[in-house]
């Protein structure tokens, strides 16, 4: 580490207040749809009713007709201005089908846009959608992988001649580890579809001003710069007078870190129809047409010895693309292969990987992707390895952990670990849930016909991506750096501008405390600026848990300079060498000369006045800082589920729920319990109850909070997190990421804590949700419960 | 299209709007009188964003008719705080860190206060049963129902 200093207002590892939260909690935060300009016109969209079909035709007459309605598109009347969406990532081999904004002549899912209309109310808007005819021929659709890559499945994309996206192979040879191993446990294991359902929809507010090109996008997004860097570039805009502004966003979770087709479309017509247009999506479009998550299936072989030392693992993963692949869509099975071999020291790791077309929403990064899913395997199948073994699950851990003095270390599957410590997550969850006593009271009650299941889960995943010689496709990510700019007012009040774009993760907080910080001022005295591309340097946005890591390390480098600046001001000021002058609590000062000293205030207001500074110091006291990390960071913990599985329901009841997780550096404790109760809960979601269900049609059948179930809070159990602090060298801060880890540790401690309570029943695997109904068949098969 | 005209008192102030025969009292909050505090999240009554008090009864002001309003009395989160001073339930969730991303907070807040206002004692699960209608994805709800539970005791103390 490279020594964060402390400063004497203490503000690292303060639990402050968010300094958000005064106006969301009076109803005065600002989303997109709180934006209301004059002449405002309004998005809407029809949307494929089949999972596969021909567009025979489409009849727009009647809605054109419509009062109140400006225009009506099909694919055919937007050639010309709206380009194709980008493509998937290129990977080798990968089959890049086309992207059309509004479906061209063929629709691949249930939920694909085929018609946009346009009006001057919502709801005229609503009912001319309603009065488009949209002649449609269907087709066999096919939404399961396995189902899809037989050779007679129905084809997504006809000229491809198979729905196989593109295979890679990554790792090392197990065969002969798996060989030699005294025993191999084989598990199908499915991570099933969920979808992000952010409590705010996705949503824009596009206006163009012809007088000079002006075009202002408001739009609910995790990262402004790279929209509109891809705006710019798709629809051939100066992207100087593009300007994007991310205001309150109401959650993100990786489905917000995507250009979409609606997005593009709208900022299209602004530009097109001369005033300002309007899209926001419903709840039962964003079950249908945002990126969903997960939706990944994998075959684990893990290969060990008698005495549970891990010898060799092997993933064969299917990993769903949906028709068309976003961006950032395949590179989720390239995430699980990275991090697969988890906290363990395993020689031999290998995954196979397939990416598979199906007629359904394509997946993208869902908090936790590709690492969670990754984790999920392992953990499950540790478990799996500890039964045949008759082993204690939390041995086969401890005997298998790569241990601190191993570090930095190569997994086999090419990502290279720096520091960790999981012994002490480990032995900490163990003591906090008091593991006796509980697997004492866990045989007790057995015995009186009460099922108590204990699931553990320790976990690493890679978190503030590095920049990547190969990373996708021009005008989106540009690296894994961050930018930040402070600045000192004349008055001694700092602004400090980040290229995060914090979407509920407090940074408005937290950097606000490193910069507080690192000048040693009030926290009242710093205010964070984000998410406007006009104000803003250009950054990455925030995804992949890397805002405070990287962007608080950029917000770190650029207080570090101005505190050197204002230090030499104060020095030549009261006439000392800069050795001799310290800055703290609000002023610079002599030591031991009290008298001899200047606010910052002060020196503030002296950084503007030319006349007063030391020969060839430029005025102001500001700085402008890029951090990059030379790798990706390291967050791990365990997480412990306590359950009881009412064997005649069928319903797991979560009794106890412990996490132990360590971010390295925690800047406010208080955010960081935050990151992880919310990621618990949607990783306990994920385990319990969420799930997209399509029939047999390739129609998705939960489209509503009604038939999708998230979590209540009557579903959820007390959160009992403690952390623990091992500092990464990766970064100044000595900061890990957090916003993953509760959905990574959540779903394997949850199934293993049920999988262990049905061990009397022989139970050794059930598939992701445990709803009861699961649960009971399988108890109903073991002939628990007739 | 003929508009009707609604005579209502909102946060204790009599009002006038004028709003269609489809627009949902959630509409009219935001599009007519600029009450843009309570947020839609589903549209449908399933995830209590918008929930406002429609004569002391919590409702999801997405089912309720614009034109219901007539001659009664509707609370909105921008009624819950005095000027700049928060309202112990908004104090709670301050402290407590019970927010995140705010979008579904305001109907949180309502929704808490309207329990605490028949309920002034609940025990955790009551909390949790009542606030089971208003879904937050970001918090895992755990600092909500301390920042309640909390409130409550907050105002007890007060009233005594």
């Amino acid at each position: 580490m490279t020594g964060t200093k402390r400063g004497s207002t203490g503000q690292i590892g303060a639990r402050r207040k968010r300094v958000e939260d005064p106006r969301l909690l009076t109803g005065q935060g600002t989303f997109v749809d709180d934006i209301q300009l004059p002449g405002m016109l309004h998005l809407d969209f029809v949307r494929s009713t089949h999972a596969q079909a021909r567009i025979a035709a489409i009849d727009t007459s009647e809605a054109a007709k419509c009062p109140g309605v400006v225009a009506v598109y099909t694919a055919e009347e937007i050639h010309g201005f709206v380009p194709l969406l980008p493509g998937p990532a290129e990977l080798p081999g990968l089959r890049a089908p086309e992207h059309h904004v509004l479906a061209n002549g063929h629709v691949r899912y249930v939920g694909e846009a085929v018609a946009a209309v346009v009006a001057e109310e919502r709801y005229t808007a609503r009912d001319a959608r309603e009065a488009i005819r949209v002649d449609y021929e269907p087709l066999p659709a096919v939404t399961d992988m396995e189902r899809a890559l037989e050779a007679d499945a129905p084809l997504v994309h006809e000229e491809f001649g198979s729905n196989l996206a593109f295979e890679l192979p990554l790792g090392n040879e197990t065969a002969a580890a798996l060989e030699e191993a005294d025993v191999v446990i084989q598990q199908r294991m499915l991570n099933q579809r969920v979808i992000p359902n952010t409590m705010e929809t996705r949503g824009i507010v596009a206006d163009y001003r012809r007088s000079d090109g002006q075009i202002t996008v408001w739009l609910s997004t995790q990262a402004p710069h790279l929209i509109r860097s891809l705006l710019a570039e798709l629809l051939d805009l100066p992207e100087h007078r593009l300007r994007v502004i991310a205001p309150d966003v109401g959650g993100g979770f990786g489905a917000k870190a995507n250009l979409y087709g609606e997005e593009m479309l709208a900022v299209a017509l602004a530009k097109q129809l001369g005033r300002p247009v309007k899209w926001i999506e419903e709840r039962q479009e964003h079950m249908l047409a945002t990126s969903h998550g997960r939706a990944q299936l994998a075959h684990v072989t893990l290969g060990a010895a008698r005495d549970g030392t891990i010898r060799a693992l092997e993933l064969r993963i299917l990993a769903d693309m949906g028709a068309y692949p976003h961006i950032m869509t395949p590179l989720a099975p390239l995430q699980t292969a990275a991090v697969m071999t988890g906290c363990y020291r395993i020689p031999c790791a290998r995954a196979e990987i397939q990416g598979v077309f199906t007629n359904t929403t394509a997946p993208d990064p869902y908090r936790g992707f590709g690492r969670a899913e990754a984790a999920y395997y392992l953990e499950r199948a540790i478990d799996l390895l500890a039964r045949r073994l008759d082993l204690d699950p939390i041995e086969v851990r401890r005997r298998n952990f790569i241990q601190p003095e191993e570090f930095p270390y190569s997994s086999p599957t090419g990502y290279v670990l720096e520091s960790g410590d999981y012994e002490v997550c480990l032995r900490r969850a163990l003591e906090k849930v008091d593991i006796g006593a509980l697997r004492q009271q866990q045989g007790r009650l057995r015995s009186e016909g009460r099922y108590i299941g204990i699931g553990f889960a320790s976990y690493v995943y890679r978190a503030g991506f590095p920049s990547l010689p190969k990373l996708p496709r021009t005008g989106f990510l540009k690296g894994g750096w961050e930018s930040a700019w402070l600045r000192v007012d004349p008055m001694g009040k700092v602004t400090v501008l980040t290229g995060t774009s914090p979407h509920g993760q407090g940074l408005e907080t937290s950097l606000a405390q490193i910069a507080a910080d690192e000048l040693d001022i009030d926290l009242e005295d710093v205010v964070v600026r984000h998410g406007d591309t006009a104000s803003i340097p250009h950054g990455n946005g925030t995804m992949g848990s890397r805002s405070l890591a990287v962007g608080g390390s950029a917000v770190l480098l650029a207080a570090r300079e101005v505190r050197h600046k204002a230090l030499r001001l104060a020095a030549h000021h009261l006439g000392v060498e800069v050795d001799a002058v310290r800055l703290e609590a609000g002023r610079a000062f002599l030591p031991g000369h009290p008298e001899r000293a200047i606010s910052f205030a002060d020196l503030a207001d002296l950084s503007y006045s030319f006349l007063d500074l030391p020969d060839g110091m430029t005025p102001r006291l500001e700085a402008s800082a890029t951090f990059e990390p030379h790798n990706w960071n390291a967050p791990f913990g365990t997480h412990v589920c306590v359950v009881e599985v009412d064997v005649q329901t069928g319903e797991p009841k979560l009794l106890r729920y412990v996490a132990v997780d360590d971010c390295g550096r925690a800047v406010n404790p208080l955010i960081v319990e935050g990151q992880i109760h919310g990621g618990v809960a949607q990783g306990l979601g994920q385990a319990l109850m969420e799930t997209v269900v399509y029939d047999s049609e390739g129609q998705p059948l939960t489209v509503s909070f009604l038939e999708y179930a998230t979590p209540t809070a009557s579903d959820m159990p007390t959160l009992e997190v403690e952390l623990t602090e091992t500092p990464s060298p990766l970064n100044p801060l000595g900061a890990r990421g957090v916003g993953e880890s509760g959905t990574t540790g959540a779903p394997p401690a949850l199934v293993n804590a049920v999988v262990d309570a049905l061990a009397p029943f022989g139970v050794e695997h059930l598939d992701m949700p445990l709803l009861p109904e699961r649960v009971w068949r399988v108890l109903h098969e073991a002939g628990a419960v007739r | 299209m003929a508009k009707i005209r609604v005579e209502t008192t909102i946060n204790g102030e009599a009002t006038e709007y004028l709003c269609t025969g489809q627009q949902s009292l959630l509409e009219a909050l935001r599009d007519e009188l600029g009450l843009m505090g309570t947020k839609e999240g589903c549209a449908t009554g399933d995830c209590g964003a918008c929930s406002v008090v429609l004569d002391g009864r919590l409702v999801s002001s997405c089912l309720v008719l614009a034109a219901e309003a007539e001659g009664r009395t509707v609370k909105t989160i921008e009624g819950v705080a005095e000027g700049t001073r928060l309202h112990p339930l908004q104090q709670q969730f301050l402290e407590q860190g019970a927010l995140q991303c705010g979008i579904c907070t305001p109907g949180f807040i309502v929704a808490a206060q309207q329990l605490l206002e028949s309920h002034p004692d609940p025990t955790e699960e009551e909390v949790r049963f009542y606030l089971a209608g208003n879904l937050c994805r970001c918090t895992g709800y755990d600092k909500i129902i301390r920042a309640v539970l909390e409130a409550a005791a907050v105002l007890r103390e007060q009233t005594t």
